[in-house]
């Protein structure tokens, strides 16, 4: 039912009066809820010119915003960069016909898919103080990293079978026919089709990595990513509000642009396929991230 | 490893833990029923709750979790002064909580949305012939069958925002994460064992979940 017009007729003149109606008291609803947050806030001074004033300038910007979102991007680029082939090989691990290599990736899997990544991410900078691994600057970097990668190592790697599982039986067949090996038929016929196949979600992750950057300014952390040097810049310049609808902004508008990029992906590639419709209720590959989190469930259901 | 921690009487572990499961309990509940009404207005013949739920859904999705919650706290609280509770953590609690509801209410959406478009076009077309109206078709007919066929992404969901709880640390609830950090920051000779502990905690939370509501969601699905 993805036609969502179906639930309801074609409005008549009666429908049509109580649309009206309902949007009307809503849209009072709307505005009485806005009201209310802005003369709060207004009261407040948060929205001040002066509390604005600053993002006109280039200081904030330079000297703290900038720095702050590249550090987040760098965080989570070299996630992805790392979780990628670490994904790749629990996948193949897990997917194993040997039980003493698929038994522990499948348990690697399943214990880092359950625990919050910011544990890791607090365990592995007090794991990183205490053996002196890198210098102190690196060190909140190093942490953010490794939570985020083990954590979406895991994520991937449930993406990448599913990705496997979906392809046609007769690519295996076909390739054993010419006489491949197993790891053959994994590295040139499966992996390659899966990874293209499941583009999209991987784009999508890169939406969870990001927000999940945001984490590394808490607790001991110490990350100073975006959120992290946007609350040190409101402390600075005393406009809290204006500060969260600036940071919230930036990351809204960096999530959406990869949102917009996985689904623009989705449907190249599916179009690229000679345009295979997906049965209703088939889960996009882009929603497939939906069930990222959940330990003991299967995506290939 | 050391395990002394566990008797220490500075550290309470059940507490920490209890901290968590209310947490999860009290948003699960209400990002359920918040998701439910996002769900319902993006598929409402009203074009402006359409947009709203559209535009929420973009918006808080695609917020991290932590900007919500630090904002609860920072804007909520120290700025516009709201007071659910005279205690200091009590309020902290609630209005993370609100925090939780806010964002996990979009996830709960998308999967009710998705789950809406598994059901056949023929069951809401029968449902218009024999003249139910939009909220009729939507309650009786569409929810509870949209509802049998999202068991398992609402489950994931639901262990999703187990984990994310961890970020109300940042406001000082007194949760598992945060307790943890503390351990970790005095007992140097106790972190592995304490980090184990915790993280065997979390799975002992979120795997029968998984486990259980895998079952029911093959129990209760719809066959077509």
């Amino acid at each position: 039912m993805s036609n969502l017009t179906v639930l309801y007729d074609a409005p008549g003149p009666r429908a049509k009066r109580r649309n009206v109606l309902f949007t009307i008291l809503f849209g009072l609803v709307l505005a009485w809820v806005l009201y209310v947050v802005i003369s709060a806030l207004k009261d407040k001074g948060q929205l001040d010119a002066a509390k604005w004033s600053p993002f006109v300038h280039g200081e904030v910007w330079t000297t703290y915003l900038l720095p702050g979102l590249w550090e987040t991007l760098r965080a989570a680029l070299l996630s992805l960069v790392i979780a990628l082939p670490l994904g790749a090989l629990l996948a193949i691990g897990r997917l194993s016909d040997h039980r003493w290599v698929s038994w522990p990736c499948t348990v690697i899997i399943e214990f880092f898919r359950a625990i919050p990544v910011l544990l890791l991410m607090v365990f592995a900078k007090v794991v990183f103080v205490a053996a002196e691994i890198g210098s102190e600057e690196i060190r909140p970097l190093l942490a953010v990293v490794t939570g985020l990668v083990l954590y979406n190592a895991s994520v991937l790697a449930e993406v990448f079978r599913s990705g496997i599982h979906s392809l046609p039986r007769g690519q295996t067949e076909a390739a054993l026919a010419v006489g491949m090996r197993k790891g053959q038929i994994m590295t040139i016929i499966l992996l390659p089709q899966a990874l293209t196949a499941m583009l999209p979600a991987i784009v999508s992750q890169l939406v969870v990595i990001v927000k999940d950057t945001a984490l590394g300014g808490l607790l001991t952390i110490e990350y100073p990513e975006l959120l992290r040097s946007a609350k040190t810049a409101f402390a600075n310049y005393q406009n809290v509000v204006p500060m969260f609808i600036v940071a919230a902004a930036i990351f809204i508008l960096l999530n959406l642009t990869l949102t917009t990029l996985a689904s623009r992906l989705e449907k190249y590639l599916r179009n690229r396929r000679g345009g295979r419709r997906r049965k209703p209720g088939e889960p996009t590959a882009a929603d497939a991230v939906l069930m990222d989190a959940a330990p003991g469930l299967d995506l290939n259901k | 490893m050391n395990f002394d921690f566990l008797s220490n009487p500075n550290y309470d572990l059940w507490a920490a833990f209890w901290m968590t499961i209310q947490l999860t309990f009290w948003s699960a509940l209400g990002a359920l029923v918040w998701g439910t009404i996002l769900a319902a207005m993006r598929v409402s013949p009203v074009p402006l709750m359409r947009g709203f739920g559209t535009v929420y859904v973009n918006i808080f999705r695609n917020t991290p979790l932590t900007v919500l919650i630090g904002a609860t706290s920072i804007v909520l609280a120290d700025t516009m002064l709201i007071e659910l509770s005279d205690r200091f953590d009590t309020n902290a609690f609630w209005l993370a909580i609100i925090g939780f509801i806010a964002y996990t209410g979009t996830f709960v959406c998308e999967a009710i949305r998705s789950g809406i478009n598994t059901v056949p076009p023929g069951q809401a077309e029968a449902a218009r012939a024999i003249g139910l109206t939009f909220t009729q078709n939507l309650t009786l007919i569409i929810l509870p069958q949209a509802f049998r066929s999202v068991i398992a992404p609402l489950a994931s969901v639901l262990i999703a925002l187990t984990k994310n709880t961890t970020v109300a640390a940042s406001v000082g609830v007194m949760e598992a994460s945060l307790l943890m950090s503390n351990i970790l920051e005095f007992e140097a000779d106790g972190r592995t064992a304490a980090f184990l502990v915790f993280a065997a905690g979390f799975v002992v939370l979120t795997l029968p979940m998984g486990l259980i509501l895998g079952a029911v969601a093959k129990r209760v699905a719809v066959k077509r």
